[in-house]
């Protein structure tokens, strides 16, 4: 489980997070959703240690974050980067073996294991007709879902996405969101940020909302999700309907 | 596949090596060779204590330089970085000769020593530089480039100086492996021995890193630690190489491209292919520099440059984001 005490992030003397208190839960699908610039992916990148805090705790299963060694934490928790770099010539299976980096002993040979849970990786995200491919061969939903597989072989009880459905077209993000859900359904906890609010209800048990960098509403989308909050935080105006399809909170902007 | 391609360099380079001890102002045959290496007898001189050092030295240094420029590369990401086009040579080179101008008597294994020092002391600088201005691959070989002839300058500035000692400097300066003996194989061996192991430790790290830094950090390997063990093990090899023949240039740029070529860009089997290349260039550079006109004799770094120069002009002017 990871929580945050009065958490303070900072980029150049710039101060993004500001003094957050959070709890994620576990077992859960958690959205960190808020409009541009209000810290969402600076708070994912501070909880998977990428980037520095400033002041304040992180906490993980109770350790503060810092006292993790680079491989233990990344057996603990990964990370899938809003920006994913595709290096030239590595084919998928490739990719998705990278995953099991943590586990690897000094020479970074895979043992009979780590090529099982490489192949179930593949599996559960369907690329495993791609495996040769190399992945810049790839179309973009393809390709997310190869990143997916990596992260699934890391195998960690805590997955972080940022912004995995940016570049999708829509048939393709719901196919990632269903993914994500499969993931929890699996035990996973998983803080993904999110844009587009609707799938942020619809997929997510948990909604985090920040603006400028606090903290300012969190709970489950059913209860928090309001059209005061859209006016608050994203000064849109909208109204909030029942989802049709899975009777979640839906906003219709005007 | 891959692995039986690799197979190919290492038998390669016996037969060249073969070639490179038949060779000289007087060829020997195989049988002759042989009978030599393991008996001694007339030609016990010739082969045990000139061209067989020569030899066992021209493929360390070659090594040592593939095997540099391919972790330069792999940590960089950058084509067209190389220790010598970074001025890591130059540095070494630098340090070097100011050691063997101002104490002539100085013990043997002070040469690497200060070469390593120079080597670092340059690659600081560079990186110091790199550092503030993200440069794009050209750029940061222009700044290399630049670092490099400042250095080279102030090399002549010193043998012209002190002109007595310009004879030492002058023939270790050249990039050429005439006049060496066994005294130096320990120097290049005991280096590669020790970073040969490291370079398959880093390899699976260098890998990941080719997916960005933040995809590395959350596969828990730390980035920042990595291209310091990385760039630290390339400037000791690429200067304890010059420390022992000098600049031999662009082998440290072509090996590890034709070891991508060939083999791909896993460092598993890049980094051993990009020292077997290296390897292979600089004996067969030594090989041509002593039998294009015996008995005169060229700097095999002379010959290096002669295929190495054009190479880096094509591939900075593929590379066109200034």
């Amino acid at each position: 489980m990871i929580s945050t005490e009065n958490l303070s992030i900072a980029y150049a003397n710039n101060t993004i997070i500001k003094d957050l208190t959070l709890i994620i839960p576990k077992g859960k699908i958690t959205a960190l959703i808020g409009p541009n610039g209000c810290g969402k992916s600076t708070l994912l990148k501070g909880l998977s240690r990428i980037n520095k805090i400033q002041s304040g705790k992180i906490l993980l299963n109770g350790k503060l974050l810092h006292h993790f060694k680079d491989k233990e934490l990344a057996r603990e928790l990964s990370i899938l980067p809003q920006i994913l770099v595709t290096p030239e010539g590595v084919s998928v299976q490739r990719l998705i073996e990278y995953g099991r980096s943590p586990y690897l002993s000094h020479w970074g040979k895979l043992a009979n294991e780590d090529k099982q849970i490489v192949a179930q990786a593949m599996h559960d995200t369907g690329v495993t007709e791609l495996a040769n491919q190399s992945l810049d061969s790839l179309s973009g939903g393809q390709r997310q879902r190869a990143w997916i597989a990596m992260v699934l072989a890391q195998n960690t009880q805590i997955v972080m996405l940022d912004e995995p459905t940016t570049y999708l077209d829509l048939a393709h993000q719901i196919e990632l969101m269903k993914l994500i859900r499969e993931m929890n359904d699996k035990g996973k906890t998983v803080i993904v940020v999110l844009h587009d609010l609707n799938q942020a209800c619809r997929y997510c048990d948990h909604l985090v909302v920040l603006k400028e960098g606090k903290l300012v509403a969190q709970g489950a989308p059913d209860s928090i999700f309001t059209e005061q909050l859209l006016s608050d935080v994203f000064s849109l105006q909208a109204k909030v309907v029942s989802d049709p399809i899975a009777n979640t909170p839906m906003c219709i902007a005007y | 596949m891959s692995s039986m391609k690799l197979l190919s360099l290492p038998i390669m380079l016996l037969f060249i090596g073969m070639l490179s001890l038949s060779f000289g102002a007087y060829d020997l045959s195989v049988k002759e060779i042989t009978w030599t290496l393991f008996q001694g007898g007339k030609f016990d001189f010739v082969i045990n204590q000139y061209r067989l050092p020569r030899l066992i030295l021209a493929v360390g240094v070659g090594a040592g330089l593939g095997l540099s420029g391919a972790l330069v590369q792999g940590v960089i990401r950058n084509p067209l970085a190389s220790p010598d086009l970074m001025g890591i040579s130059a540095g070494a080179g630098l340090a070097a000769t100011t050691l063997l101008v101002t104490y002539p008597d100085a013990p043997l294994f002070m040469l690497p020593v200060s070469a390593v020092i120079g080597g670092l002391a340059a690659a600081a600088i560079i990186l110091a530089i790199a550092y503030n201005s993200r440069p794009t691959p050209t750029r940061l070989a222009l700044i290399g480039i630049a670092i490099s002839a400042f250095l080279s300058s102030a090399i002549d500035f010193l043998m012209i100086i002190n002109p007595i000692e310009i004879n030492t400097a002058m023939v270790w300066l050249t990039g050429s492996l005439w006049g060496r003996n066994w005294t130096q194989v320990p120097f290049i061996w005991c280096t590669l021995a020790i970073m040969l192991p490291f370079a398959f430790w880093l390899a699976w790290r260098l890998d990941v890193m080719g997916l960005g830094e933040e995809s590395a950090t959350s596969l828990g390997i730390n980035p920042s630690k990595v291209q310091l063990l990385a760039l630290l093990s390339a400037v000791i090899l690429a200067s304890i190489s010059v420390s022992v023949c000098g600049t031999i240039s662009f082998v440290g740029l072509l090996a590890p491209h034709l070891a991508r070529m060939l083999f791909g860009h896993n460092h598993k089997a890049l980094l051993p292919s990009a020292a077997l290349l290296g390897a292979l260039m600089v004996l067969i550079a030594d090989i041509l520099a002593r039998s294009i006109h015996p008995p005169l004799e060229l700097p095999a770094g002379v010959l290096t440059a002669l295929i190495g120069a054009p190479y880096f002009v094509f591939l900075l002017q593929r590379y066109k984001g200034w």
